[in-house]
């Protein structure tokens, strides 16, 4: 089982936490903090793990998902998908495109802890 | 001046009477034009130094505006009763009610005003947590910093081993998430306190724009002529703060002033002097595109022709892009408007003109005319997607008009219309039956 995730956010204080809680549980933990070329870190870092950020700089969560869901290489990579935005709707929009998780802000540690845990283990 | 008039409606009369317009006016007593068009059609209460102002300025004494005020307790109570679905037929006797009980009358109209006041406040509130994008983007910014800092906290709490340098980052990440967070809340609550205020404040470019359009009474004086440019009028325009928002102004003034130039002002006035207002008339008359004709009507107001009209325009989507507002005909700020306006139905019917009287719920009653129709627009070439723009002329209409009225909406969040086969959303204000949408 991999132990590689790929955190794509840029809240610099939220990748500084959810990077040590990982890293404490032994995963190996990228971050990226621009949507433009996030498409590209994923398909370069073939992580077992996306976490994923819906409101970037430069492109949205949304638009990034809708490319890995099309690429055949990475089609089937679990990506977790993180939004300030609560609504329904924004949930919707992420299920349709074929998000594996939906945790809405302010999430615990440990909840993203045990969606990352998951999500390998599937 | 008719006797028993209600004090707006004396306001009106007397100043066309003297032949002053409103701006002049509501300049002369530092009210907006807009207040004053509120007033002039009853639709705020006046009194006290404002009212002495304006019957000075008009040269009259203030008791000859508000003679007849027993005629607006009178109407007030007819309004309370009107709001009230299914009241007891004891209610309607509200003269007999204004006679034994006066002050008890007053308060309730007073309760009713207030009441619509609020209604107005909830919508423009519900309006901007819904569409505002500085608001979103605000709450957005405090979700995110107090994720930051649960997380930060949790780590601090629980983890029992952390070594010192990590502790002092994680301290110092919680003060500035801290300090962040508060500035945050205090610029969301300075938002929010500006209440009505600043539900009004631009946050879009075509606020900007409204916001100017607004402050000429939508009447460019410069631009009925070649003396002036939309530039030099644009130019320093206070309300226009963004590039975009000077961009859309340009255009909107360059097309006034093409409008100007193939329907001149007096020419227009003239005919609907002579023949009435009928959009569909004057465009044969003079041979100008019906959505010219429709501009320019929109420009003309209540010291020209009688009344003041009100415009919608929007896109193929239906997204409003022009919003011209007439009295007692509300128009949602942000998002859809009610589906079952004629605009739309003008939107699947390109080409074919639609009239029709309306009258939205849930206002006291009130009765317009509209005129609505839709045409593609060529954006370039013959073979590329035809644009459609949509457009609705808003007339105040008498009441009793013979003709059928449909029953219509402002959009279906504020709406208090019950078992609306249109509905695609719950009402805010009212508890209401019947959410139509799409059953696929």
């Amino acid at each position: 089982m991999g132990r590689d995730v790929l955190l794509i956010e840029d809240e610099p204080n939220i990748i500084e936490a959810i990077r040590f809680i990982l890293a404490r549980d032994g995963w190996h933990v990228q971050t990226h903090s621009d949507g433009k070329n996030a498409f590209e870190a994923v398909r370069d870092k073939q992580p077992d793990v996306v976490i994923l950020d819906v409101m970037l700089p430069g492109r949205s969560g949304f638009e990034i998902l809708r490319d890995i869901r099309g690429d055949d290489a990475i089609s089937g990579m679990p990506v977790l998908m993180l939004t300030a935005k609560g609504q329904s709707k924004d949930r919707e929009i992420a299920e349709n495109l074929g998000v594996s998780r939906f945790m809405t802000k302010p999430f615990s540690n440990t909840d993203v802890l045990a969606a990352v845990r998951d999500l390998v283990a599937q | 001046m008719s006797r028993g008039a209600l004090t707006g409606t004396r306001i009106r009369e007397r100043r066309m009477m003297i032949r002053m317009r409103q701006s002049e006016l509501a300049r002369a007593v530092g009210i907006s034009a807009s207040y004053l068009n509120l007033i002039e059609h009853n639709k705020r209460r006046i009194g006290g130094k404002l009212l002495v102002d304006i019957a000075k300025t008009l040269s009259v004494d203030a008791s000859a505006l508000t003679e007849g005020a027993e005629v607006a307790l009178l109407d007030g109570l007819r309004q309370v009763v009107a709001a009230q679905t299914d009241a007891p037929q004891e209610a309607l006797q509200v003269e007999g009610f204004a006679d034994r009980f006066p002050a008890w009358a007053q308060i309730l109209v007073e309760r009713q005003e207030r009441v619509q006041e609020l209604e107005r406040l909830v919508e423009m509130l519900s309006d901007r947590l819904t569409h505002d994008p500085f608001l979103s983007s605000a709450l957005h910014e405090v979700l995110s910093t107090v994720t930051a800092i649960r997380s930060t906290a949790d780590i601090l709490a629980d983890t029992t081993d952390l070594d010192r340098d990590w502790q002092m980052r994680f301290h110092r990440n919680l003060r500035d998430d801290s300090h962040r967070l508060a500035e945050g809340a205090q610029a969301l609550v300075t938002y929010l306190d500006d209440g009505a205020e600043g539900a009004q404040e631009k946050t879009l470019p075509q606020d900007e724009v409204d916001a100017f359009l607004r402050r000429h009474d939508y009447h460019l004086a410069e631009l009925e002529g070649q003396a002036g440019t939309p530039e030099a009028l644009i130019e320093g325009a206070a309300e226009l703060e963004s590039p975009h928002a000077r961009e859309l102004a340009l255009r909107a003034l360059g097309q006034y002033q093409a409008d100007a130039a193939h329907l001149p002002r007096a020419d227009l006035i003239d005919a609907i002097t002579e023949n009435g207002l009928d959009p569909g008339v004057i465009s044969a008359r003079f041979g100008v595109d019906i959505m010219t004709v429709f501009r320019r009507i929109a420009s003309l107001g209540e010291e020209d022709i009688g009344l003041t009209p009100g415009l919608v325009m929007c896109d193929g989507s239906g997204t409003l892009t022009v919003r011209k507002p007439v009295a007692g005909f509300e128009l949602p700020r942000y998002g859809a408007a009610c589906p079952l306006w004629p605009l739309y139905a003008a939107l699947t019917h390109p080409m074919t003109p639609i009239a029709a009287v309306v009258e939205q719920s849930g206002r006291p009653p009130q009765r317009f005319q509209t005129y609505a129709i839709c045409r593609p627009r060529l954006g370039g070439a013959f073979s590329d997607p035809p644009i459609f723009e949509g457009a609705m002329l808003i007339l105040p209409a008498t009441s009793d008009s013979a003709e059928p009225v449909l029953p219509i909406g402002t959009s279906c969040r504020i709406c208090s219309q019950d078992n609306c086969a249109a509905r695609r959303e719950p009402s805010i204000l009212a508890d209401v039956s019947g959410v139509g949408g799409n059953a696929l």
